[in-house]
């Protein structure tokens, strides 16, 4: 349970889901916010209205995912990083899972990382795409990962190597 | 005797707001900061903020430190003493502080006290072994001085301190061996737990520290499943090895000078024990004393800012200033404060401040 682990559960990820059709068409992003709490900077980072405006400042955010184009912007604006893109177009046996990072080192592109689920548990190693940054202010940065098509809804971290202070 | 129409003791969020409020209002304010840099606890949050635009959110704590603190600086209706720590409120309204060595008087024509929460302690056998430390502070030596705290660390409580420092000791390549709650729920934003679990640190609820060991510092913990009771199960205790243990159990408001100056106070529960009571508007039962943030109920930032403007408003108003437009900015502070506590996150304070303004019952 979500409220018990901190790993939403299928039934959770469910409600937040486009429909494979959806997917199918292009990138898209899913909120994985689940819990009412007092929060709407989505709302305004989309330019699409992709992201519906709030009624009340607690609502869960809600998606038009047809007027979503997958731009990306909400990804480094959500103060929780719970806003990922997927793009299941990318090619026929790959998907786009675009993930916000805030570690350091950050990864290069064509560097191979490790892929990890929403237990961080590891998936397999993965080709990094593209690494944009969220600005000098912002600086949280959206990690571009190819993945199987069939891992694409769960990898949702990577893991590299860094300064670690264990040793 | 120094002479100012507003003194703000404390420089953090609720403090930094008060007096940015009363000061464009036309008001002059003195702040008293302890720490050399004023800010409170923003100065070392380094992750964004939650909330809507009117509070910053989207911004790292750190950023809105900055923000608030320029906006005091650059108003010459607002003095800034760093480095300068409030001792006492007097019957005659004089208040002590403490620079530079020097024991100094103030005379204001209003308080606003913004001194914040500390951090909660908690009893286990061991519990005073270097290396176990409050989360605040480890944030802190990481944060503030750049220092790592150690190599391995058990985090205890799941609220959002304890989920917040972990992703940041995660950041700086420290290693988080678990988080452990002994509620059976996570107390914190579930997208702050779902950050670090994805990250691959288990949060275990219904679960605390039965004791710490270590032969001069702290090399790990004894830890144990509790039942619905909050009673230890034996037989489920786990070794957890750890050079660093940080406590993340819960704040206290910082009330000393409350207590001093004579307010009457209320233990509330919801907001995190002795709180004085206070008005809608945030006037004590001393008149001219006003709260705002942590001290008046442990809360978020968020809200601490809009309280520390509230209190700014009104203590400008009650000295004759902003006449025309004070009372629109009180009402919209108001609804601010009522939308951030509006959802199931605020209830406990809902509940807490209708106690305190004796409304029990009453609809919100």
């Amino acid at each position: 349970m979500l409220i018990k682990t901190g790993i939403p559960t299928p039934e959770d990820l469910e409600k937040v889901y486009p429909s494979e059709e959806r997917m199918l068409k292009g990138p898209v992003a899913i909120i994985e916010c689940f819990q009412k709490i007092p929060c709407n900077p989505c709302t305004e980072a989309c330019k699409q209205g992709a992201i519906l405006p709030m009624k009340d400042i607690n609502d869960i955010p809600e998606m038009d995912f047809e007027k979503c184009n997958g731009c990306g912007v909400c990804i480094s604006r959500c103060p929780g990083l719970a806003i990922f893109i997927v793009d299941r177009s990318y090619s026929e046996k790959e998907a786009i899972v675009r993930i916000p990072y805030e570690f350091v080192p950050l990864p290069e592109v064509g560097q191979k990382v490790v892929g990890l689920n929403r237990a961080g548990e590891e998936l397999g190693t993965f080709e990094v795409k593209k690494v944009q940054s969220g600005g000098k202010k912002n600086m949280t940065y959206t990690v571009w990962l190819a993945v199987p098509q069939e891992l694409c809804m769960e990898v949702r971290n990577i893991r590299l190597g860094g300064v670690t202070h264990g040793e | 005797m120094k002479q100012t129409e507003i003194l703000v003791v404390g420089g953090g969020p609720a403090g930094l707001c008060a007096a940015s409020a009363a000061a464009e209002l036309g008001a002059d304010v003195l702040i008293l900061e302890r720490d050399s840099k004023p800010g409170g606890q923003l100065v070392k949050q380094t992750h964004k903020f939650f909330g809507s635009k009117k509070q910053y959110a989207g911004d790292r704590g750190i950023q809105i430190g900055d923000f608030l603190l320029e906006q005091v600086e650059s108003n010459p209706k607002v003095e800034v003493w760093p480095d300068a720590t409030c001792l006492g409120i007097y019957e005659d309204g004089v208040v002590t502080a403490e620079k530079d060595d020097k024991h100094i008087k103030i005379k204001p024509e209003r308080i606003i006290i913004a001194t914040g929460a500390a951090e909660k302690a908690l009893m286990f056998p061991n519990n005073d072994l270097p290396g176990i430390y409050g989360a605040g502070a480890v944030q802190t030596l990481m944060n503030v001085a750049g220092v790592v705290p150690g190599k391995r660390v058990l985090m205890v409580g799941a609220g959002n301190i304890g989920l917040i420092v972990s992703y940041q000791l995660l950041q700086a390549g420290v290693e988080v061996a678990a988080v452990i709650e002994a509620a059976p729920h996570i107390g914190g934003y579930l997208v702050h737990a779902s950050k670090i679990r994805r990250a691959g640190v288990p949060i275990l609820t219904s679960h605390t520290v039965k004791e710490a060991y270590g032969n001069d510092t702290l090399e790990g913990a004894i830890i144990c499943r509790l039942d619905e009771k909050w009673q230890p199960i034996p037989g489920t205790e786990q070794d957890i090895k750890a050079d660093v243990m940080c406590l993340a159990v819960g704040l206290s408001p910082l009330t000393e000078l409350c207590w001093q100056a004579g307010c009457k106070m209320k233990y509330i529960a919801e907001l995190s024990g002795h709180v004085p009571v206070r008005n809608e508007y945030l006037e004590t039962t001393r008149p001219g004393l006003y709260v705002a943030g942590d001290v008046s109920g442990v809360e978020e930032a968020s809200s601490a800012m809009v309280e520390g403007r509230l209190a700014g408003i009104s203590a400008a108003l009650s000295l004759g200033y902003g006449k025309d437009k004070a009372p629109q900015l009180q009402a919209e502070a108001l609804a601010e404060l009522k939308e951030l506590r509006s959802g199931p996150t605020g209830e406990k304070i809902m509940n807490g401040i209708m106690k305190l303004l004796g409304k029990e019952g009453a609809a919100c």
